[in-house]
This record gives structure tokens, sequence and C-alpha cells, in this order.
């Protein structure tokens, strides 16, 4: 892990980042339209106001899309390969960048819709990644 | 809105009168990529009979037209670094022309030069962006992990088999087209549907074979008047239509992972030009990956969303078949120094200036190119006619 890039947070995304380290997520949603966001920003970007409020939820969520990747991007994911790049979309909403854990590495295994739920993996101190696992576990 | 009456009127009043490549292109580890900038422009100014101090405007991605007009040596009245990717060269052509019918300029040059194969010092991003702080972390890095993404979405709402039938056509067919072209990296070696299938995963579902060269290049291309482009050296390539755009950076911020921007700026560079998109003999689509082509054809309108499989099935677009695409061999076996786009304009125009050689199309009056950049996040499409 050691030459992993690690994320800088900034000022916007501190909460979010900080939530994770307790095994909390915590999303944007705004007051105006009522839409949850993610990335966090400053504003909505649906309505462009900046009445937004930090709401704790629960991970549920489903399985958009994945791919499994074999070569590594960078030397420092040469141990990990292969691994499951995914993209989850929240119960609430928006679509999450994350890995897929504690599942084959077999495209014939994942299917695109299942449910996946959070997986938080503690890196050090001072950072913890949201991954995701598959909610029921499947036969492999 | 684009205002299609302003934009009618400034449709086919510029030309394309010069293009080339630098002098070598493939692996060029003695030249540094500000040598193959210098080298390309040159090549395209004598394509077109003009001097560097005929060049009042330039163009250029991935560097500042700063540092490339200092090392060319000019002195630029109206300059343009934007930079969204490999499709930043084709949506130059759009400001360029902007710019000249504004009279900023006369004589706009766009150029190109990257080492992706060899580079002493490649370039780097700000890591405090979104992309490096909520993907990287993950492995999400580079285009091969995020189009693949984008890939298995389209398999799963319009079935796998079919998908992996239409990339592996692309790959096959483009490799056909690149062994008709001597500069092509893979001219001397053919690729069967089982060297495809074959070939190891690089991000699944992605064979090694779906994926674009990395090579150093340069590549360059002269805008101007229509009028002046009577008195140039070659038959000039008029500017019918151009249309550019993005609608996202890193790929889970995409809005619809099978409809990139192009599903805008398709539409819009036809009804500029006034054509209709039957009326193509050539298509250059950007091919940083066999399933960028896939889904560009749609985006663009070529046929309807998941109906792209059967579509290159009908059409054949191997040399020879009923719909030229990516002549030169493309980004998968032509070259792709890493930004790609400028190489669909080169071809192009040498294919209406029936200057393409072995691989020379027939009849080629009308040709779109669509340039693709960032992580599926950048289009442009141009319309060009002779």
């Amino acid at each position: 892990m050691n030459n992993k890039p690690k994320p800088i947070s900034q000022p916007e995304s501190d909460k979010y980042w900080n939530g994770l380290k307790n095994k909390e997520i915590w999303i944007q949603k705004c007051k105006t339209t009522n839409k949850y966001q993610f990335y966090p920003r400053v504003h909505c970007i649906n309505c462009t106001e900046n009445d937004i409020e930090w709401v704790k939820i629960s991970g549920e969520a489903t399985l958009f899309s994945f791919a499994i990747v074999f070569l590594a991007p960078t030397p420092a994911f040469t141990d990990d390969v292969p691994y499951i790049n995914a993209l989850i979309k929240l119960k609430e909403g928006p679509i999450i960048p994350t890995n897929l854990v504690n599942i084959n590495p077999d495209p014939e295994k994942i299917k695109i819709g299942i449910k996946v739920k959070p997986v938080f993996e503690k890196i050090d101190e001072n950072l913890t990644l949201l991954k995701f696992e598959p909610s029921e576990q499947t036969s492999n | 809105m684009p205002n299609y009456n302003k934009l009618k009127n400034i449709s086919g009043n510029t030309s394309i009168v010069g293009v080339a490549e630098s002098d070598q292109i493939g692996k060029v580890p003695e030249k540094s990529p500000l040598a193959l900038h210098a080298e390309a422009a040159s090549n395209a100014l004598d394509d077109a009979g003009l001097k560097f101090s005929d060049v009042d405007g330039l163009f250029t991605a991935g560097w500042s037209t700063l540092d490339v007009a200092e090392y060319i040596g000019i002195q630029p009245r109206f300059t343009d670094s934007t930079s969204v990717g490999g499709s930043s060269f084709v949506i130059h052509i759009a400001h360029a022309i902007a710019a000249i019918s504004a009279g900023y300029c006369e004589v706009a040059l766009i150029t190109h030069g990257q080492s992706g194969r060899s580079d002493r010092a490649p370039l780097s991003r700000h890591d405090g962006i979104p992309m490096i702080q909520y993907e990287y972390p993950y492995g999400i890095i580079g285009p091969p992990s995020s189009y693949s993404l984008a890939c298995n979405r389209y398999m799963h709402l319009y079935g796998e088999d079919k998908t992996r039938e239409a990339m592996a056509n692309i790959a096959v067919s483009t490799r056909k087209w690149a062994n008709l072209n001597p500069k092509a990296y893979f001219y001397n070696k053919e690729m069967t549907l089982d060297d495809y299938h074959d070939s190891r995963w690089v991000s699944w579902p992605f064979h090694l074979l779906d994926c674009c060269l990395v090579t150093d290049a340069g590549a360059a291309i002269v805008i101007t008047t229509k009028d002046r482009a009577k008195d140039l050296r070659k038959k000039s390539v008029n500017i019918l239509g151009i249309a550019e755009g993005h609608d996202h950076s890193m790929i889970s911020q995409m809005p619809d992972l099978t409809k990139a921007f192009g599903t805008k700026t398709g539409p819009q560079a036809i009804k500029m030009s006034g054509i209709n998109l039957e009326d193509i003999d050539l298509a250059m689509i950007y091919d940083s990956f066999t399933f960028t082509v896939l889904v560009s054809l749609e985006n663009i309108g070529f046929c309807n969303p998941g109906e792209g499989p059967e579509f290159l099935l009908e059409k054949n677009i191997s040399p020879g078949g009923g719909f030229p695409l990516n002549t030169n061999g493309g980004g998968l076996s032509y070259t792709h120094p890493g930004m790609y786009g400028i190489f669909t304009i080169v071809e192009a125009v040498r294919q209406l200036r029936n200057e393409a050689e072995d691989r020379q199309i027939d009849n080629c009056n009308l040709a779109l190119a669509h340039g693709t950049g960032g992580l599926l996040s950048s289009t442009a499409t141009v319309i060009l006619g002779i």
C-alpha cells in the first residue's frame, strides 16, 4: 500500500473522509431539491444553491458496473491484480467509484445489479477507504 | 444553445490547407515532445506552401502555447491551449474557425507532439483534483480502467457476446487498414480473430488488442480562409461543420456510461454542415479502445443505441467494405502518442485529397472525424468536404 495514491482531502471533503475513519458514510443532500450528491461540493450541482446538509447513510447500494484489472496501472498495484474496480449506485442515487471485494474476480460470477454493502478498509491512522462487498454470499 | 444561423454563416468559409505528421512516428526516443511539435508544424506548413512567418494563430494541448510558440519561434496574435484530452485538437478547429471568422487571425496552426512511449518528463496533474481524490486511491487510474467500466455497462444493457464480437471486428478490421499504411506501427503485422481473443486481459472486458498503442508522434494542421486557400499548394478541404463539448471528467461522474457527449456534438456538427449522415464517405472515429468506436458511432447517430454491432456487420468496415472507418489504422494500429485526435484529421484530409495511396477509398468527398478525450469526457465532431 505504501506507494498507492492517497486522497488529499479538500476543505469541502474533510467530513466525508473523516467519517470513513469512524466507519460512517456521510454524503451531501440539497435542502432545496432534496437530491443527494457525491462527491462533496460547496453547492448543489442540480440547483447551484449552497443550501446543503450532510446526511449519514447506511451504504445500501447496488453494483452499477465493474471491471477487473489485470495490468496494474502503477507499480503500487502490482501485488493487487487482479482486482475489481466498481461503480456502485447508492440507494440515495449517487454513484461512487470503489472496489468490489470479498468475491472472486471472475466476470462469470459477478453480476451487475447485485446488492452490495460497505466494507471499511483502514489503510492507516489517517485514511480509511470505502469498499463494497456482495450483500449475500454467492457460490464462489 | 448554438445559434445555427450564425454557425451556418461560417460553414465552409475556412479550409484546412496543410496537414502532416512529424518526420518519424512510432518509437522516436531521440526527439523531445516539443521537437515533434516543431517538426510536424514545419511539415504541415510546407504541405500548405506557407512559412512560420505566415502563422498568426497557435493552438495546442498538453502544453501551453507559450512554450510551443517560443520553441518554434513564432509570436502568435491569437492563442488557445485548451486541453481536454485527445479530442482537444479537433476542438481547436472550432476555436480556430471562430477566431478566423471574427478576424483575430488568418493562418491558424494546430500542433501536437507527445512522446507517450519515450518521454523523459511526463506531464502530471494537480493532486487535488477530484479524480485523484476519489478514484485513484482505489486503483481506478487511467483510460483502460475507466473505459472498461463503461464498456461492461454497455455489455450489461445490450449483450456481452455481440459486443465482444463487434470489438473483435473493430480490432481486426482496423489492423487490416494499418497493413495498408507504411507509417502505421503495425504495418507489417497482421491480426487474426484468434490473436484478438487470445490476447491477455488488461482490464476485463478489455483484451490487450482492445487498447490503443502508446507511441511517440507529432502532427500539425494549418487552417486559413477559403479565399486565401485558393492560392496555396494543395487542394483545400473545407470545414463544413464542427461541434465540441464535455459533460464530466472522471468516469464515475459520467451522466450515462453509454452516451458520451457525441450525442450532442454529432447532431450539432451535422446540422451546421447541412449534410446528411448517410452522405458521409469516410468516418475517422477516435479509437482509444475498440469500445470507443462502437459507442461513438451510436452517439453520433450512425445507428441506434445498442445497434452498433449489427451496424458494423452489415456495413463491413474492412478495406473494400461499405463503410470506410479509420483508414490510417487508427490509434489501435497506426499511432497513439497519448492524445490522438489530430491524426483523425490528418487522415481525413489525405483521403479527401486523394493522397492516401494504397488505402485510398473511392469517391471520398465528405468525411466525418470524431474525437473523444479524457475518460469518455469530451468530444468534438467535424465535417470536412472537398
